[in-house]
């Protein structure tokens, strides 16, 4: 067990594209650390460098305090799941686990009750004489986990380990992956493009975007705290809801009504040095059906009033979509996250909006709605380059 | 199977049989027609029968009575293994590093192979009989190894590197992070996988080299090196009038065995290779 720090760690490929820049990151022992972003930002990347099966074209990768940078995957000690298990087909389950410590020249007996053990903490027992190719998909995914685990390494590296999975086993193994990782307490770095995942999974979670970080923390943090625009549409499922809006002394002027600042906004603000013109992005859930808002409230927060569009009714609340007329909120970030979700080709104009009601809202599909938000919740951020203009460290 | 021709109804079940029937008798009845005359006493050999009225190994130690065919059994065995040995090793390491490895001039390799399998043998035959022969390998064993490989290489490393292409690179990155060498990885992960292909490869380059004619004709003069498809075009009988069809179709049937033993040492090797290469897992 060791801690990773890696150090302006740079990835350049001999093609020339540039895939990691200076990531700086310390994960500590025994930590859950998550790297997550959309596809194609250099999350395999930055792992492969930290396994050693891509070379780090600049800075340094120390673990347990060493630089490692010239070491081979071997004398690093560390263990990987991959994506697509790699399992060694001409092996059984069994031979499988075993390999790894076959390799360090382990004893026989060693061996089988190693071998056993992780068996055992993987329900596998039954399976170690068959062959990978007769095995379910989670059965695969765990002789994956469990040639990872028979030898104790230093680290985990996991890429995208259940994303092969169909979305209830996912569930199911996420929780085990949890587990698992709390009972070994094994430093674990856990690569994934699914943002739940992340949240649920990570004692910290890192964002990256292009191969540039873009923000490092626990995920209540992440999501309550987004340090610019692409972190906040990244986090959170449904995903936060962005509006161009005016700032103009002391109140905020946009398609959801004029509202006045709160103090705590306001000298964040202030002390921001915001532009005129910002994007508004309020979080599905601090929106609410204004019949059911108490006056003092009520009366602090923004107002709007238009039809719904679709009603989703969860039983425990409500999810009231709207489609408003406007400009939509126009920057790259916003961009690059559409096009990862795939929905920049969804046909539509105008904003469209997701909002989260309680269930004893009356809010009808086709019928007009007025729905409150509240102002103390919205976060405010600069078109021009993304920064997040209510951000603070607490 | 399933699937080729969408439903399986037993009319296309019989359709298919009776026409793999057909081509199968197509195909085997000169093999047992040789196999038939090989059996036949030099007295019945022109009868026509397809079944030898009486049954003769005469033809069969005739064709041992002489050094003549046994000598160009040993030289064919003996040409046809090590060539095949060699094509394998190189063919194998090319092939892999053709699969696996970024290298400058790597795409001119490919084209250049596939240029010598497309070139015709017969227009290198003059060229090769003078480079030998001022070589002093005129003759010798080495002079039909080493045409032999050149053809066989390129037919090596194309069967092999559609082989490795098959296997996940993710394979051999797992190997390294449970602690393999390189050279560990290729053996325990790489080699078994890449088995099927290789013995499928090792079968072909063999056949090749077995069933050559034109280079054993043009390249060698004596017993020392003659192989065995020289050796029958040179088979006459025992006296100026007999026919030596006898002895031929003999001779045809021993080096036939050769070919059938191999096949059916590595069959189920090679099925495997060729399944586990369709479906993917
Ligand atoms: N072997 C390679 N050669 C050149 N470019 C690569 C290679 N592997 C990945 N890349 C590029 O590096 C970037 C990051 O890739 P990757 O780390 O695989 O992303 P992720 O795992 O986040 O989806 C991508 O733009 C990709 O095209
Ligand atoms: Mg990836």
């Amino acid at each position: 067990m060791a801690e990773i720090v890696l150090d302006k760690v740079t990835k350049r490929y001999p093609d020339g594209a540039l895939a990691v820049q200076e990531v700086n990151l310390e994960i500590a022992d025994g930590e859950f650390i998550i790297l997550v972003g959309p596809s194609g930002c250099g999350k395999s990347t930055t792992l492969n460098m930290i396994a050693g099966l891509e070379d780090i074209t600049d800075g340094e990768l120390r673990i347990g305090g060493q630089r490692v940078n010239e070491k081979a995957p071997k004398d690093r000690d560390i263990a990987m799941v991959f994506q697509s298990y790699a399992l060694y087909p001409h092996m059984t389950v069994k031979e499988n686990m075993a390999f790894p410590l076959r390799l360090a020249k382990v004893d026989n007996a060693t061996v089988e009750k190693k071998v056993k053990e992780a068996a055992e903490i993987l329900d596998l027992t039954q399976h170690l004489d068959r062959k990978p190719s007769n095995l379910s998909g989670g059965q695969r995914q765990r002789v994956a986990m469990g040639r990872a685990i028979v030898r104790n390494p230093k680290a985990f590296l996991m890429d995208e380990p259940l994303s092969n999975l169909d979305a209830k086993l996912r569930v199911q193994m996420r929780t085990s992956v949890s587990r698992l990782q709390k009972q070994l307490g094994t430093t674990t770095v856990y690569v994934t493009h699914d943002q739940t995942e992340a949240m649920t999974l990570g004692d910290r979670v890192v964002v990256m975007r292009g191969g540039v970080v873009q923000q490092i923390g626990a995920p209540q943090f992440l999501y309550d705290q987004p340090a610019n625009l692409f972190v906040a549409g990244f986090i959170g499922s449904p995903a936060m809801n962005f509006v161009p809006a005016t700032l103009e002394n002391g109140s905020l002027r946009s398609i959801l009504g004029d509202v006045t600042l709160t103090d705590r906004v306001r000298q964040l603000v202030e002390g921001a040095d915001a532009p005129r013109e910002v994007i508004m992005g309020i979080r599905p859930e601090h929106f609410e059906d204004a019949a059911l808002v108490e006056a003092a409230a009520l009366s602090s927060g923004g107002k709007f009033t238009h039809q719904v569009d679709v009603l989703e009714s969860m039983g425990s609340d409500k999810y009231a979509y709207f489609n408003l007329t406007g400009e939509q909120a126009a920057s790259a970030e916003l961009q690059e996250l559409a096009a990862d979700a795939g929905s920049d080709d969804v046909p539509g104009d105008g904003i469209s909006l997701v909002t989260r009601l309680s269930s004893a809202s009356g809010a009808v599909e086709g019928a007009s709605s007025e729905i409150w938000f509240d102002a103390d919740k919205v976060q405010l951020f600069d078109p021009s380059n993304g920064r997040n203009l209510t951000y603070t460290e607490r | 199977m399933a699937g080729i021709g969408g439903a399986e109804t037993p009319a296309k079940k019989w359709g298919w049989g009776v026409l793999n029937t057909v081509v199968v008798i197509y195909a085997l009845i000169p093999v047992l027609w040789i196999v038939s005359l090989s059996f036949k006493s030099s007295k019945t050999l022109s009868d026509g029968n397809f079944i030898p009225r009486e049954w003769s190994l005469e033809n069969y130690q005739n064709i041992f009575s002489t050094s003549e065919f046994t000598r160009a059994l040993i030289n064919s065995i003996g040409i046809a293994v090590i060539a095949t040995a060699i094509a394998v090793v190189f063919g194998t390491m090319a092939a892999y590093a053709i699969a696996r490895l970024e290298f400058p001039g790597k795409n001119l390799l490919v084209g250049v192979s596939l240029l010598i399998a497309m070139f015709p043998q017969v227009s290198l035959v003059s060229p090769l009989f003078e480079i030998e022969r001022s070589l002093g390998l005129f003759d010798t064993w080495p002079g039909l190894i080493l045409p032999y490989i050149t053809f066989a290489l390129p037919l090596a490393i194309y069967t092999l590197s559609a082989f490795f292409r098959e296997i996940p690179w993710e394979l051999e990155k797992a190997a390294k992070m449970d602690g393999a060498t390189p050279g560990q990885a290729f053996r325990r992960v790489i080699a078994p996988l890449a088995a099927p292909g290789v013995f499928t490869t090792a079968i072909l380059v063999f056949i090749f080299c077995w069933n050559d004619f034109l280079f054993a004709i043009s390249l060698t003069s004596t017993e020392q090196s003659r192989t065995v498809p020289v050796a029958l075009s040179f088979f006459t009988g025992s006296s100026q009038f007999e026919d030596p069809a006898g002895s031929i179709a003999a001779a045809a049937v021993v080096i036939t065995i050769p070919i059938i033993l191999f096949v059916l040492f590595f069959q189920r090797r090679i099925v495997a290779g060729l399944t586990s290469g369709a479906v993917k897992g």
